[in-house]
Parts: structure tokens; C-alpha cells; sequence
């Protein structure tokens, strides 16, 4: 049964692998046309992810926020209690609603899950059921790409541990197709990344709330929206760039509870925060007032000719080399610059790309790329979410919570070391213990790697001393390994 | 996808940590560097940008109270720092590092920094890894490429270095073989899969088969070795690292050049000073300071650790009671063989004439000096090498002498 490569290279160079249950059929359809299989995966309705229990950003966040108050409320019953000769209690400052919630000290002595983790944990279950599912799983590396471009950290706190799963629903997953500069307005005014990158509590010097309460700017947001979001980091920008861009989105915020003005959880533009001012950014001048002065910086920005070559060159890296071909990344940047921006077509460009297919598969699959691809081709899909953080963690690469706002590394050097190299080979074993997929390995290996697989590879899994050992063996074959 | 959920798997989560540290026909006889002595070299990198002035805060400059605002540490009061000099108060987190200074084992490098003068982290730890003038210029590491330089006798071996943690930092990676290990949680692999697989590596693809050559021989584990383990109320992290680094080099024939990265450092908003999140930080950085200490035993004697960050932050409180992305800062040196109770600094000041870009610590000191002068000093490297293959262009980052005790 020959069949061609490129079908192999469309499943595991662009999407999450073979999947043992589409069988060897499905292969073969692929194969027919790789590059018309993939435009076909490039479905708008395939982009979204919905499912029970998933919620949007802002009644997460209220559950953050009614968790924090009740615990406040009740770390001061107890503190009034231990002092009864203080007389004067913070009664008075304790909100009407948590007062009504009745919801009381008790719910400590069961010790239940946080609500922030209980959440994460079902974004995870949901994530990775998708991604486990989808026929060859292209379009969810799309969006692990693009997520990952705007990397946020679960660290950071409980509002971005319970918002992280509806923030890539919300901000990344609608505009993987679409415009870029739709993604960037909405992660930049998504609560998460306002808090991630501390932007909630930027203001603006001399605006009223600057002058009144003395506090002041915090860059970090706006220098990251320039280093990682956009321009990158040789985008040509200066320090007083990045200051003037942080003036400008003083005010994008959300509120909390007992906000009297505006919507608790929701992104909003605070005008008493502020700057006001015409600040200059890379030699223009933003002389609209309010919110429209960041959105047209960020228009701006968006469409940059710096910023179509960091993301084409980081696109083209991503899904094809360490060193991509430079012809290839140059075509990117010409389609992402003609079209304005429209990720689909730079999608498309790369798919029609020949040297994106034949540029030899020397990038090591990513922990999350290689376990996802994993359990795909021994059919083990995602029963509960807890074992798969596990995993993620100890393989590197836990999920959302990158060491910082650049994401995680996509480079072969990064994963290649030996103890990451050690675990995955212990993970494999683990798996291929528990795979319950009928036939031999080599018929497994027909399915998985097909034409792919070296004669080498081949006679190690055909000679393996069980049927566990040659399925971890296919597993950490290089050309599983590889992509 | 079951994974993790055998009992002996949850039984060793249990414990927090079983893995543990193994010597095996790989791990390399010692190194006898200069003079006969036995050096041990740690680097730890602190990732985010570590905010110099409430680590170790100039508290007798007269304009650092005002800059830094509410961070700002004092001389007494609820906000003391340690009291290092006239000039300098440590941040009261580090009381191991204090204790350290106090009998000579331990210095600051102050207003200190790369040749990196720009201000993204990723950059800047490139750079301050790398060894490179710039970033983006190479895939390897000074360290990395000091242990290639060592000559073959002391060379200590196929692998004298290790690198701690999932993914290796780039100041450890390099063309010299290491050796990787981390606080894990999974069983043994079976040896015969391992040695099928390495045999099928061999043939196909060599690089894979030398990464899992060295991962192996940090496999055999000494089950129940970390059992015993107490559960720290520090950041438990860097504290566990610490431990499991500290126990492979404190063996005979176990490497004696180790590298670890701590995240966490980018303390943009409600940073803290006496008390917060830094402070929490600097309690973790402390606690591993006092687990080599401890675990290295009498290698204590013949070790030096360099603990630094890619730059400082802003001398000024920004509008979030934090700082933001600066140019100098602090480097930490602990270890008995370290020349220490002293904070070695020509202090710029903190007018603002003085600042760098009217906004920053001014870097006085080149961090790569710093290095040279360890380097020097502990294996016996020359500033010809140190200056040409290890930290190219840093002609001008003069070698400074004196910082380990010979």
C-alpha cells in the first residue's frame, strides 16, 4: 500500500497527528490532494469551542470576585471576633450583595475545589477533547499558535487561572481565520491580558484619578503589545514609544464588584484614568481622544510592515522549521501585507507553500503536540483533565502558564534535553501500557506512520518483545518524534 | 488518556518528590582544577528582571527613600532591612544570606549589568546567557562553552555540569555534553525499551540518541532518597532544585557545574518590599542558598554560586506600586569559597542626572567581569579564553580579581 508522504506531513507537520480510529482509509483520502485537505479543515464553524460548562469571561470573573469578597468578609468576622475591643468593624464597607449571597464560613471546613480551578479544569477537558477529536487537528494548531502568540499565565492570579480557557474562547479562537488586527483589539481589550500584563491598574499621571489618588503608568501591557504582539523586538521601536503607547491605553480596564458605573468582569474605557494628551508613537501623533485614540494605535500597529515580518517569520517557524526557508517567510510577509492582515489567507499561503512541505521534519513535536498526538494514535482520548496537566507539567510545558508573556519556545532546542527526552520515554511507556488498541504494532504503525516509517523503525517495533514495548518504540520513533 | 493514574504513580505524587539523583558509570570522576582544590560552580538565573534596589536597597543614598516610594526598605522600623554596611541594607527575606555575609561567605555585586541595554527580557537573558555582546548571536552558553574550554584532565569526564529543571537554560547549553535532571514524579522506564530505543537512535538519529544517553544515566533512581524530605514553607520550587543539585554534586564523582533558572521576577504591580511578593521571592532564592549550604557539606568550602538577572528595574515606583523594566542591578555571590562580606560597588547615585535614561539604576560594573573573575579564579580559565571564545567582545568588561578566596 503506497501511499505518498504528504499525507503524513499534512497530519503531523500541520495538524495533531494520525488517529488510530479513522483507520488507514482516511490516510488514503488525504493523500489524494494534502493541500486541498487542509484548505477544506479551514472551516469558520470548526474554529469555536463550546460545550457544557463553559462561561464566558465575565460571570467567571464574578465567580472570582464573589469568592474573594466572602473570604474577605469572613477573615473580618473572625478578626472582629478574636478583638472584640476594637469596636469599630468594617460592616459598614461590606457590600450589599455578599451580604444577601449568604454563603458563609462554613464552605471552608469542606475544603471544596476552588472555583478557579474547578473551572480551568473543565476549559482543559474541553480543549483537549477538541483537539483529541478534530480530524487531523489543524485548526486547533492554529490556535495553540495564536494563543500561545498572546501568552497568558495562570500564575498571575485567580482572575487568570479561572478566565485563561474563556480568553483563548473568546479573544483568539473567532479571529484565527479572520483579520489580524481583529485578534489584537480583542485580546488587548480582553480582561485577562489587562490583568495578566497589568494594565487594569495603569493610570494615566495626569488624569483626574492620577491626580487625585497619585498613582501612575505601568508600561508593561504596552511594551508587550510591541515586543511579542506586534513590531517585535527589533520593530524599530524606542522607550518613549512604549511610554506613549502605555499613556494611550490608560483607562482599558474592567471593574470589579461595587463598581457604580460600569459592568463588573466587562472590558471598559475609564475616562477619569486616562492621559489626557496627544502623545507620539513611532512618529505619529494620536490626537484622538479616549478609547479611540488606542484603537487607532493598535490599528496601526496591526498592519505594520514590522509586524508582518515577526509574525510571518514566527508562523513560518512555528510550522515548519527552526530555519525556515527564506523565500517562503518572504511570500508570507507579501500576503499578509496585500491582504491586511487576513490570517487566513497567510494560512492558505502556507499551505500552497511547496518548500512548507518539503523542508525535511526536523522540528521536535512540542510536549502538548507530542502527548495530544499520542493519545490520537492509541486511541486513550482525555478522560478527565487532571492527568493531562500532569503530564504537560512534568514534560515542560504546563498548560497556560508559560514562564512569561513570550509563550512557550516552539524551537527543537529547547525540548531536546535529555531529562525532557527521559520523561517523554517514561510517558510513552505509561500510555502504551494503557492503550487498549487491537492489532500489532506494526499494523499500528501502517496507520500512524505509514510510508513515513524507516525500515529501521519498522523492524524495532516488528521485533519488540511485546506489544506495549513496540507501541512506547513507536512512539519515540524519530519519525513520530519529529515533524 | 488514563496517564498518571496507577497507584504508584499517585502514591509518589504523594511524596512530592521521588526522583532522585543517581551516579551511574556516566557521571564523571571530579574535576582538579587549579591549585588541587575541587571547585564547585553554580549559576542561578533569576528570570523577570530582578528589582535591585529592594533586594538590596542603598538605603544611605538621599534619594532613595523618595524614588522608591512605598517599596522602599529602611534602617529600622517596620520596614528594616539587614543592615550589610552604612550604605546598604539587605531585604530582610535573604536571613541566610545575611548570616552567610556576616562570617565572609557571601557578596553583592551592586549596580551591575550586562552589555544589554535595551529592555525585553528575552533579549536581555539571551544575552546574559549567551555571554554574547548582543542577542540572538549563538545557541550555546557561556558556561557551556567554559566547560569546553577546561582542559581535558579536569574535564571531569564525559559530563561535568548538569542542568536542573525540565528544559535546560541556555547558559548551560552547548556543545559540552551535561547532564539534565528535575524533581520528577515517574516511574523507571524498563531498561530493555530504553535500550531498544537507543539502538534504534543510534541508527537514525544520533542527536536524539545522545540526548537519551545522558537522560538515562540520571534514571536509576535511589528510590526513596527525597522520602524524608520536610515541606518547606519557601517557595518550594527553587528550594527542592536547590536540594536535588545539591545532592548530586556533593557526590565524589558527581558533577561539579550546575545551572537553574528561577521564574517569577517581573514584579510590575504590588511589588512589596519588607513584606510581599518579592519578598516571598527573595525567601525561596534564600532557602536555596541554605540548601547548598547544608547538602553541599564540606564541598560548601570550595564552592561559589552566582545568582543574577537579566537587568533591574525602574528606580522609580511606577502607577501600580511596582517597577517597571530597568538596566542595573544586583548579582549574589554565596559560597565558602567566596571572598565575601562585602557589597563591591562604585555606586553612580540615584539623582536623576545620574540615572541611566533619567530612569534607571546606572550599571557601573559589567556582569561579565563578574563571571571572568569567577571563572578565573575557580578553574583556573585565563582572560585570553574567558575573553575571546566564552564572553567574545568583552575586552572591555575588565576581569575583576579577588572574588574567591585562593
Amino acid at each position: 500500500m503506497a501511499v505518498p508522504r504528504d499525507a503524513t506531513t499534512a497530519l503531523s507537520r500541520f495538524g495533531l497527528g494520525a488517529r488510530f480510529d479513522l483507520g488507514a482509509a482516511s490516510r488514503t483520502a488525504i493523500a489524494a490532494d494534502p493541500k486541498a485537505y487542509l484548505k477544506a479543515n479551514l472551516k469558520p464553524e470548526a474554529v469555536l469551542l463550546k460545550g457544557e460548562g463553559l462561561d464566558d469571561t465575565r460571570n467567571n470573573l464574578l465567580a472570582v470576585f464573589e469568592q474573594q469578597q466572602e473570604k474577605k468578609m469572613a477573615r473580618e468576622a473572625a478578626a472582629n471576633q478574636m478583638q472584640p475591643s476594637q469596636p469599630q468593624t468594617n460592616d459598614a464597607m461590606a457590600s450589599p450583595t455578599a451580604m444577601q449571597d449568604g454563603k458563609s464560613i462554613q464552605m471552608q471546613d469542606a475544603k471544596p475545589m476552588p472555583v478557579q480551578r474547578d473551572v480551568f479544569l473543565t476549559e482543559a477537558q474541553a480543549r483537549y477533547q477538541k483537539a483529541f477529536a478534530d480530524e487531523s487537528g489543524f485548526i486547533e494548531r492554529l490556535v495553540w499558535f495564536w494563543s500561545n502568540h498572546f501568552a497568558v499565565s495562570v500564575a498571575k492570579g485567580r482572575p487568570a487561572m479561572i478566565t485563561a480557557g474563556s480568553f483563548e474562547r473568546e479573544a483568539i479562537r473567532p479571529y484565527i481565520l479572520g483579520k489580524f488586527a481583529d485578534m489584537l483589539h480583542a485580546v488587548e481589550q480582553h480582561p485577562t491580558m489587562l490583568f495578566f500584563l497589568d494594565n487594569r491598574d495603569s493610570i494615566g499621571p495626569n488624569s483626574k484619578a492620577g491626580q487625585r489618588r497619585q498613582k501612575g503608568l505601568n508600561e508593561n501591557l504596552a511594551r508587550e503589545i510591541m515586543e511579542l504582539h506586534t513590531l517585535g523586538v527589533n520593530g524599530g521601536y524606542t522607550q518613549a514609544d512604549v511610554t506613549n503607547l502605555a499613556r494611550i491605553i490608560t483607562g482599558w480596564t474592567f471593574p470589579g464588584l461595587n463598581s457604580n458605573k460600569a459592568e463588573p468582569g466587562v472590558f471598559t474605557f475609564n475616562p477619569n484614568t486616562h492621559e489626557p494628551g496627544s502623545p507620539k508613537v513611532l512618529g505619529k501623533i494620536y490626537a484622538q481622544q479616549g478609547l479611540e485614540q488606542g484603537e487607532a494605535a493598535l490599528r496601526d500597529l496591526a498592519t505594520s510592515p514590522a509586524t508582518a515580518k515577526h509574525l510571518a517569520f514566527k508562523f513560518a517557524k512555528h510550522f515548519v522549521s527552526d530555519q525556515p526557508p527564506q523565500p517562503l517567510v518572504d511570500r508570507l510577509v507579501k500576503v499578509f501585507m496585500e491582504s491586511g492582515g487576513d490570517l487566513h489567507a497567510l494560512t492558505v499561503a502556507l499551505i500552497d507553500d511547496d518548500t512548507a512541505w518539503s523542508t525535511p521534519p526536523t522540528k521536535l513535536r512540542t510536549p502538548q503536540e507530542f502527548l495530544i498526538a499520542a493519545s490520537r494514535a492509541l486511541n486513550l482520548p482525555p478522560e478527565k483533565p487532571q492527568p493531562v496537566m500532569r503530564a504537560l507539567n512534568e514534560l515542560g510545558q504546563p498548560l497556560w502558564k508559560p514562564s512569561g508573556p513570550n509563550g512557550f519556545s516552539d524551537e527543537t532546542a529547547t525540548w531536546a534535553s535529555p531529562e525532557g527526552l527521559k520523561v517523554r520515554l517514561s510517558y510513552a511507556a505509561l500510555m502504551a501500557k494503557q492503550s487498549q488498541v487491537p492489532g500489532n504494532p506494526t499494523d499500528m504503525t501502517n496507520i500512524i506512520l505509514a510510508d513515513a516509517a524507516s525500515q529501521d523503525t519498522r523492524q524495532a517495533i516488528a521485533r519488540a518483545e511485546s506489544k506495549q514495548q513496540g507501541l512506547a518504540l513507536l512512539l519515540m520513533s524519530p519519525e513520530f518524534q519529529r515533524r | 488518556m488514563p496517564l498518571c493514574e496507577s497507584p504508584s504513580l499517585s502514591r509518589r505524587k504523594l511524596l512530592g518528590l521521588s526522583g532522585s539523583l543517581v551516579a551511574s558509570a556516566f557521571i564523571p570522576k571530579f574535576a582538579r582544577a587549579a591549585n588541587g582544590r575541587d571547585p564547585r560552580f553554580i549559576t542561578i538565573i533569576l528570570r523577570g528582571a530582578m528589582d535591585g534596589l529592594s533586594a538590596v536597597a542603598p538605603i544611605g543614598d538621599p534619594d532613595y527613600a523618595t524614588l522608591h516610594g512605598e517599596l522602599a526598605l529602611t534602617k529600622d522600623g517596620e520596614a528594616a532591612g539587614l543592615r550589610l554596611d552604612s550604605f546598604f541594607s539587605l531585604n530582610p527575606a535573604m536571613t541566610n544570606f545575611a548570616r552567610l555575609y556576616a562570617k565572609g561567605e557571601a557578596a553583592v555585586i551592586h549596580a551591575a549589568a550586562t552589555g544589554y541595554r535595551d529592555r525585553s527580557h528575552f533579549d536581555g537573558q539571551d544575552v546574559l546567557e549567551s555571554g554574547y555582546a548582543g542577542p540572538g548571536r549563538t545557541d550555546s552558553g557561556w558556561l557551556n562553552r567554559a566547560i569546553a574550554a577546561l582542559p581535558q584532565g579536569q574535564r571531569i569526564g564525559k559530563q561535568s555540569s548538569l542542568a536542573v529543571g525540565a528544559i535546560a537554560p541556555l547558559v548551560i547549553r552547548g556543545p559540552a555534553e551535561t547532564l539534565g535532571w528535575a524533581p520528577a514524579n515517574l516511574p523507571n522506564t524498563g531498561d530493555d525499551l530504553a535500550r531498544r530505543l537507543m539502538d534504534l537512535y543510534t541508527h537514525q538519529d544520533p542527536k536524539l540518541a545522545e540526548l537519551l544517553a545522558s537522560g538515562l544515566t540520571t534514571q536509576k533512581m535511589a528510590t526513596g532518597a527525597m522520602a524524608g524530605m520536610d515541606n518547606s514553607d519557601h517557595p518550594v520550587d527553587m528550594v527542592q532544585q536547590a536540594r536535588g543539585a545539591a545532592r548530586l554534586m556533593a557526590a565524589d564523582d558527581g558533577p561539579r557545574i550546575a545551572a537553574m533558572a528561577f521564574d517569577g521576577w517581573d514584579t510590575h504591580e504590588n511589588e512589596g518590599g519588607a513584606k510581599g511578593r518579592l519578598f516571598n521571592l527573595l525567601t525561596g532564592l534564600d532557602g536555596a542558598l541554605a540548601e547548598f549550604e547544608k547538602t553541599l557539606g564540606a564541598a560548601w568550602n570550595q564552592t561559589s554560586i552566582v545568582v543574577m538577572t537579566e537587568f533591574g528595574r525602574t528606580a522609580q515606583v511606577n502607577g501600580t506600586i511596582g517597577t517597571d523594566h530597568g538596566t542595573g542591578t544586583v548579582a549574589f555571590l554565596a559560597g565558602g569559597a567566596v571572598a565575601g562580606g562585602r557589597v563591591i560597588a562604585d555606586w553612580p547615585g540615584l539623582k536623576t542626572a545620574n540615572l541611566y535614561q533619567g530612569r534607571d539604576l546606572n550599571p557601573t560594573t559589567d556582569l561579565r567581569g563578574v563571571l571572568k573573575g569567577l571563572l578565573a579564579d575557580q578553574f583556573g580559565l585565563s582572560d585570553q579564553q574567558l575573553s575571546q571564545n566564552i564572553f567574545p567582545d568583552s575586552g572591555g568588561a575588565k576581569l575583576m580579581k579577588g572574588l574567591i578566596k585562593i
